[in-house]
């Protein structure tokens, strides 16, 4: 059903005449052109579209218009201030936590939300929140020091 | 819609450089120094043959880089970067060559108007056959500059030096002029035909050095465009109807149904049946309204009877190494050890699906790509679309990891066939499942392994005969005066009668499986001789390389003479040669004997790979091969059944995840003065054989196909008490 959902995105406020049944990867492509979010498998198993919905990462291949509505949604477009990296894109770019980078964004959004519940994770702690993204090219080790790395450096700056 | 960065460039109009003069192809390029070279693959050369179906090959040159009038570098090439960091690694051997920043190098890659022909990037062949003559280039560019800048400054060239683009005089630093300033206003051409002498390590300012991906801060920004992100004014998505089996033909189809949905359009013509919408999730909504009729698929292979099946089509072997004979050394033999190993079918899965962009305006038809082989792609294209392949230009954007996969273009045949029926730019974007359909998975693979150990446990004789998996890694190289290796059956291609589905090259081909067939074997007779694995080798390598890089492992592992396997440590080792380069590796597991688990704790991985370009780019992509090495060791297996791909998606297809995550130690050795070897492959071929190990030292059960999954052992368990 086509309806008028609003929504904040990236720190805007937006409103969108939508089916709204349609999934917020698809509305996010393409009604947005935000090209970042990606998709991987469509059916919530690999984390390449994650986003972060009031401050959760969320899986925007099975997230509906419906869900979004009135929230606050923040894709990889969404993490730059001024200009300036996010200390988790800083840290991904500088740990080479990444190969072809097609998984990157989900990644950095999933650790996002990770790091919004938990400011001092363990390794145990990112490897629990990360099991479920997907990289085939096989950086996890990287992917988690780029984590650990990040979130001591947010500690730090508060 | 923004500009695609790749149109930015002021030569749209360009054809491909090979199907026109060289000198009017320079001509179009504005001004600058051009340094045209031949890269020497003469293997890219022999399939470029059959690729071109017959068509003549340029020989005059196939890559060129060019220094502008700015003067910034750009390498034209028509390699992609998928992963594997050839974009920071070409550019950091052009700075070093040219005396520039790193940052002044630009690579533009896979486009296949303004980059010269090339056969693709697969094989680890980058860097050793690219590296070499693009080093030369930058050297020979080094040289022109050199000699022009002599005249500028009135100075004789061996009393100059360069430092970061800027040519001075040695003992008054102030004269001085810029690449920049020498370019200026000219358009000057040289061809490499000399060697010109290049940089020696110790010389070396970017190479042989660390640095951190060329590309990064686009690919954590989001900014990276891949083929899926190029959007063009009224562009479709399709939706293709595919068959639920291979070799299921298409009878009948009814698109009543999805023509209701609004906006949607339809193309009906005969074996292809798409929907196509401005949303390509309205468009799979469509596709699933459609009824579609299949007559079944003659197929009747599943995972139950396909070696038998595969043995049958095997055909007459091939012996491709030969030494002693095997009836005496079976004489001589007081253990004979006669088994058989087998691999299984493994996806890709690249996290980004197969996709392309086409969009036709006028006679050109210009494709997006996530393709390891644009120029093949070109070809594939202009074929679908009945036209010259002048008209077709494919771009390749970042490719979201290829593996060897992404060497089959089905999806821009697709694409192409769509934007011509529809007249409009189409995107074909495979769904997971569709991934999975037309990937041409690794093979299943069959190895028959008969060797000996003679009274004095020397290794007698060694009958090697594999199937399926050709012979990269297939001949042994250990010290066994006689022995044999065959192979039989294609290993890849469109073997329908064999395969029941496409099969294809799959990281490093074939070398995990013929790695993992003779490590395995090793260790067997290791353990009947009563000596320890890594003695047992030791002793027996013919290569003395094989020993270096084994001792290298050994002394990180920390590995102590453990005498006869197995001592339930969980130590496995093996070792193996791919694309030039030598590895070794050690492993530590855990296995759970309630549910077959296994946990691969440690892996230490030692290799050799000649110079490395940039260490921390290579230590990378070791990683990445010991925990992508996991999945085909423990986990990854196509499930089929008459025709039908039954995984659909990664709920029934396991990739390695987080929580895998081995201590990894990786070793590269100095070896600054030798040429580089491939380092995008290698450290994946010992996983499987190692793990396998390491799995008989810890609780004493073989097994002989992977993967090594916990149904397995679970079983092979129960069978031993
Ligand atoms: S695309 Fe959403 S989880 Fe894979
Ligand atoms: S970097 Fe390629 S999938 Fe993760």
């Amino acid at each position: 059903m086509t309806e008028l959902i609003e929504f904040k995105l990236n720190g805007k406020n937006v409103k969108l005449n939508v089916d709204s049944d349609r999934m917020l990867l698809w509305v996010l492509r393409t009604n947005f052109g935000l090209t970042g979010t990606k998709y991987g498998c469509g059916e919530g198993f690999c984390g390449a579209c994650t986003v972060i919905i009031n401050n959760e990462a969320a899986r925007s291949c099975s997230t509906s218009m419906k869900e979004v509505k009135g929230k606050e949604v923040i894709t990889i477009e969404g993490l730059e201030r001024e200009g300036k990296l996010h200390p988790l894109q800083k840290a991904f770019a500088e740990k080479d936590a990444l190969q072809c980078g097609y998984c990157t964004p989900g990644m950095i959004m999933n650790a996002y939300g990770l790091l919004k519940k938990n400011k001092k994770p363990t390794y145990s702690h990112i490897v629990d929140a990360m099991e479920d993204n997907f990289c085939r090219c096989s950086a996890h080790k990287r992917i988690v020091q780029a984590v650990q790395s990040a979130s001591v450096k947010m500690e730090k700056e508060g | 819609m923004k500009e695609d960065n790749y149109l930015d460039l002021d030569f749209k109009e360009i054809k491909t450089p090979f199907e026109m003069d060289r000198r009017e192809f320079v001509k179009l390029m504005g001004g600058g120094l051009f340094i045209l070279f031949t890269v020497g693959d003469t293997l890219g050369y022999v399939e470029a043959q059959q690729r071109r179906r017959g068509q003549d090959l340029p020989t005059d040159f196939n890559a060129f880089l060019r220094i502008d009038e700015k003067g910034e570098v750009t390498c034209f090439t028509g390699k992609i970067e998928m992963g594997q960091g050839i974009i920071t690694s070409l550019a950091q051997m052009l700075a070093d060559e040219l005396d520039v920043s790193l940052n002044s190098v630009h690579m533009i890659m896979g486009d296949t108007d303004l980059c010269p022909w090339d056969m693709g990037t697969f094989g680890s062949m980058s860097t050793r056959f690219f590296g070499p003559p693009l080093r030369a280039a930058g050297a020979e560019a080094r040289r022109v500059l050199l000699e022009m800048a002599s005249e500028k400054l009135s100075v004789p060239v061996d009393k100059l030096n360069v430092d970061n683009g800027v040519v001075f005089e040695k003992t008054n630093k102030k004269n001085k002029v810029t690449y920049a300033d020498l370019t200026k206003g000219k358009k000057i051409e040289k061809h490499l035909k000399d060697k010109p002498p290049l940089k020696t390590p110790a010389q070396f300012k970017v190479m042989n050095k660390s640095f951190i991906h060329h590309d990064a801060v686009e690919k954590v920004t989001g900014k990276a465009r891949y083929s899926g992100d190029i959007q063009l004014p009224g562009m479709l998505y399709a939706k293709v109807v595919r068959p639920p089996a291979h070799g299921a033909k298409l009878t009948d189809a009814d698109l009543s149904e999805a023509r209701k949905i609004d906006g949607v359009v339809v193309v009906n013509e005969g074996d292809l049946v798409a929907v196509l919408h401005e949303y390509p999730d309205v468009a799979e909504k469509a596709l699933a309204l459609v009824k579609a009729k299949f007559a079944p698929s003659p197929s009747r292979l599943n995972n139950n009877n396909i070696y038998e099946h595969l043995l049958k089509a095997a055909g007459g072997g091939n012996e491709i190494a030969k030494a002693g004979d095997l009836k005496e050394g079976e004489k001589n033999s007081v253990h004979v050890f006669d088994e058989t190993y087998y691999d299984s079918y493994v996806a890709h899965s690249p996290i980004e699906p197969h996709t392309a962009v086409a969009n036709i305006e006028g006679k050109k038809c210009t494709v997006w790509a996530s393709t390891q082989n644009p120029f093949t792609a070109k070809e594939e294209a202009a074929k679908a679309l009945d036209t010259n392949s002048e008209n077709v230009r494919i771009i390749t954007p970042f490719v979201g990891g290829g593996f060897g996969g992404k060497t089959t273009n089905l999806q821009v045949i697709d694409a192409v066939r769509l934007a011509k029926i529809t007249g409009k730019p189409v995107q074909v974007a495979y769904t997971r499942k569709e991934e999975f359909f037309y990937d041409a998975f690794h093979p299943a693979a069959i190895i028959k392994i008969k060797s000996g150990l003679d009274k004095n446990n020397k290794m007698s004789f060694w009958d090697y005969n594999v199937y399926y998996a050709g012979e990269r890694g297939a001949a042994h190289f250990y010290d066994i005066p006689n022995s044999s290796t065959k192979v039989y059956g294609a290993e890849r291609g469109t073997s329908a009668e064999i395969h029941p589905f496409r099969t294809g090259a799959w990281r490093a081909p074939g070398n995990n499986t013929n790695t993992f067939a003779r490590e395995c074997q090793i260790d067997i007779m290791a353990a009947k001789a009563g000596i320890d694995p890594f003695e047992f080798r030791m002793k027996n390598f013919k290569d003395p390389k094989y020993r270096e890089i084994l001792k290298a492992a050994g002394d990180k592992f920390g590995w102590k003479p453990m005498g006869k396997s197995p001592t339930g440590k969980g130590y496995g080792i093996a070792c193996g040669s791919d694309a030039g380069s030598y590895v070794a590796m050690i492993v530590e597991v855990d296995v759970n004997k309630k549910t077959g688990g296994v946990k691969v704790k440690r892996v230490v991985c030692a290799q050799n790979m000649g110079l490395t370009i940039n260490p921390e780019g290579a230590t990378i992509q070791m990683e990445g091969c010991i925990m992508m090495g996991l999945g085909y060791a423990l986990t990854e297996e196509v499930q089929f059944n008459n025709g039908e791909v039954l995984n659909k998606n990664f709920d029934s297809y396991e990739l390695p995840r987080f929580s895998w995550l081995p201590k990894i130690e990786t070793i590269i050795l100095d070896k600054r003065n030798e040429p580089p070897q491939g380092g995008g492959e290698p450290a994946i071929i010992t996983v499987g054989a190692a793990i396998a190990n390491a799995i008989y030292d810890k609780v004493g059960i073989r097994l002989h196909k992977m993967p090594l999954n916990a149904e397995s052992i679970l079983k092979a368990l129960s069978e031993k008490k």
